[in-house]
């Protein structure tokens, strides 16, 4: 069957397990998304509107786990939460939470280091203005934010981007159980691994519209915010 | 003083020995030779392509009854995750290549999708242990010919505690119906492949259905994982001896040797029928050195010196 017209009918389709694995997957991706930016966008305001001594090694090791392979990410979060290892009793392999935990792992510093940049290039003027006037440190950092919110969301979104894309990680410690951690991605894996192409490219399809659908939300509203 | 800066500026360093030249020089030289080490790698001489008119080799043989010519060397077997990860076929590709001249280009994936390659043209030559799924390429009216040359035994693991009580079970059907009753977690590769196969017909033994059940846990991954995910979740599975061996994990070996747990290997040749380009002369000198006695020996001794134990038993 065309892998096009599949995918439109899995897209308008009430196939439940379909449904389910795409529920899984913006559940985790939106999870990891938000809580990486609550930590990494606050880490990159500091780190970039502030100068210190360490600043230089602190800004390369953020650019190093930047490009952390998310194997890597995800084999050390398995040995860690493994039955053997030191998180063991939580039980915590194999389920959504785990693999919420490697891809902020991942997502982290990519939004801290990203944040610096953005924050860097206007903190230096919101500074001193609020330096001036007499703001406190928080409600500057919240200034910062404010002012920089359109490149900020872009970032957000590429956050997200490579959440939902990660496929290693996931598989990793999540172990792509049916009905439990089965994602788009590992769903796809899995459909090549097993010679399903043309399922396989119908499930790619599906959620290259997912991604751009929300893609295009966002965009748009922060085109409204800009206008 | 515009004259003075302009001339001031003229008589500077001139720009080749300038310190920001020359970094820029060793950049440059850097990037070309990088670009130039990876173009290298790339260039690597690859796999002969089957295209390609290979001069006419004149291979040392002990075993085939007569000298060949050699048009293709390179044969692409499809084969199944469990019997490459058992190590067998590492251990009886240099002496087969060695006898024949051949190369084996292996590729392994779940008894599905290997037995796809061979529909796409991807291969060459089947290895795979899965009856009706052979049975059904075969069918396809190519006239292809399955060989069986070996067997083994599938294997029940799990914890050591053993909940379910599988060790007292007499044969799979039974081990099986106790895990159901006592709802232990299981371990199910979900894969279509020659192991889910077998687990899908032992379920079929004791007319029960175990999808939807809590304690069912489907991966869709292939042996390893499987073997992985029954570790850390303290669950039973079953799994090919080999692969269990070979793998990293503390479960145990509750029950093997029964009959219906009876695994039956077999090599099928893709015909020119199927698809005119395919190495069949390859195939089949494969199949034929892989039936030979030397080779069913080596196969019977395999695992003896690792694990104490036969993994696969030929059949003469």
């Amino acid at each position: 069957m065309d892998p096009f017209i599949q995918a439109l009918q899995m897209l308008f389709g009430e196939d439940p397990e379909l449904r389910q694995i795409i529920g899984v997957t913006l559940r985790m991706s939106m999870l990891s998304t938000l809580i990486s930016s609550a930590v990494g966008i606050p880490l990159g305001v500091l780190i970039g509107s502030n100068d210190f001594r360490l600043k230089p090694w602190v800004q390369r090791i953020i650019n190093t786990l930047m490009g952390l392979p998310p194997v890597v990410a995800g084999l050390i979060v398995f040995i860690i939460l493994s039955r053997s290892g030191p998180l063991g009793q939580f039980k915590l392999l194999y389920s959504v939470t785990a693999m919420i935990i490697a891809q902020v792992l991942l997502i982290t510093p990519i939004m801290t280091g990203l944040t610096t940049t953005i924050v860097s290039i206007r903190a230096p003027k919101i500074r001193e203005t609020a330096y001036g006037i007499g703001i406190p440190r928080v409600r500057q950092m919240l200034y910062i934010i404010y002012e920089s919110r359109s490149q900020l969301i872009s970032t957000v979104l590429a956050g997200f981007g490579r959440a939902i894309a990660e496929v290693g990680a996931v598989q990793i410690v999540g172990g792509n159980i049916q009905h439990k951690t089965r994602v788009m991605t590992t769903a796809i894996m899995m459909q090549t691994n097993l010679g399903r192409f043309q399922f396989a490219i119908a499930l790619g399809i599906v959620l290259l519209v997912i991604s751009f659908s929300i893609n295009i939300i966002i965009n748009h509203f922060q085109t409204l915010e800009a206008a | 003083m515009p004259v003075c800066s302009r001339a001031l500026s003229e008589t500077a360093v001139p720009p080749v020995l300038g310190k920001e030249n020359v970094m820029r020089k060793l950049f440059y030289l850097f990037c070309a030779g990088a670009l130039v080490l990876s173009l290298a790698a790339c260039a690597q001489p690859a796999a002969v392509t089957p295209e390609e008119p290979a001069s006419a080799v004149e291979p040392v043989v002990t075993d085939a009854p007569a000298e060949v010519v050699i048009e293709n060397p390179v044969i692409r077997l499809s084969t199944t995750t469990s019997v490459n990860d058992s190590g067998l076929l590492p251990y009886l590709q240099p002496v087969f290549e060695a006898d024949t001249g051949y190369k084996l280009e292996v590729t392994s994936a779940g008894t599905g999708a290997a037995i796809e390659k061979a529909r796409t043209g991807d291969a060459d030559c089947l290895l795979v242990h899965s009856k009706s799924a052979e049975e059904e390429f075969i069918n396809e009216g190519f006239e292809e010919v399955r060989v069986p040359f070996m067997t083994n035994y599938f294997v029940i693991v799990g914890p050591e505690d053993d909940p379910a009580g599988v060790k007292n079970a007499e044969t799979a059907a039974e081990a099986f119906q106790a895990i159901a009753d006592s709802g232990s977690k299981f371990i199910t590769r979900g894969d279509a492949s020659g192991t889910n196969n077998k687990e899908m017909a032992i379920w079929k033994s004791i007319d029960f259905d175990p999808a939807g059940n809590e304690w069912y846990i489907n991966i869709g991954s292939g042996m390893g994982a499987a073997l992985t995910a029954a570790d850390e979740q303290l669950a039973y599975t079953l799994s090919d001896k080999a692969t269990f061996l070979a793998h990293e994990n503390s479960l145990s070996l509750l029950k093997e040797e029964s009959a219906d747990m009876l695994n039956t290997y077999s090599m099928i040749a893709v015909t020119t029928a199927r698809y005119p380009d395919v190495n069949y002369e390859g195939s089949m000198a494969f199949i034929q050195w892989m039936t030979s006695q030397k080779a069913l020996d080596l196969i019977d001794a395999f695992g003896l010196d690792q694990y104490g134990e036969q993994l696969f038993y030929s059949i003469r």
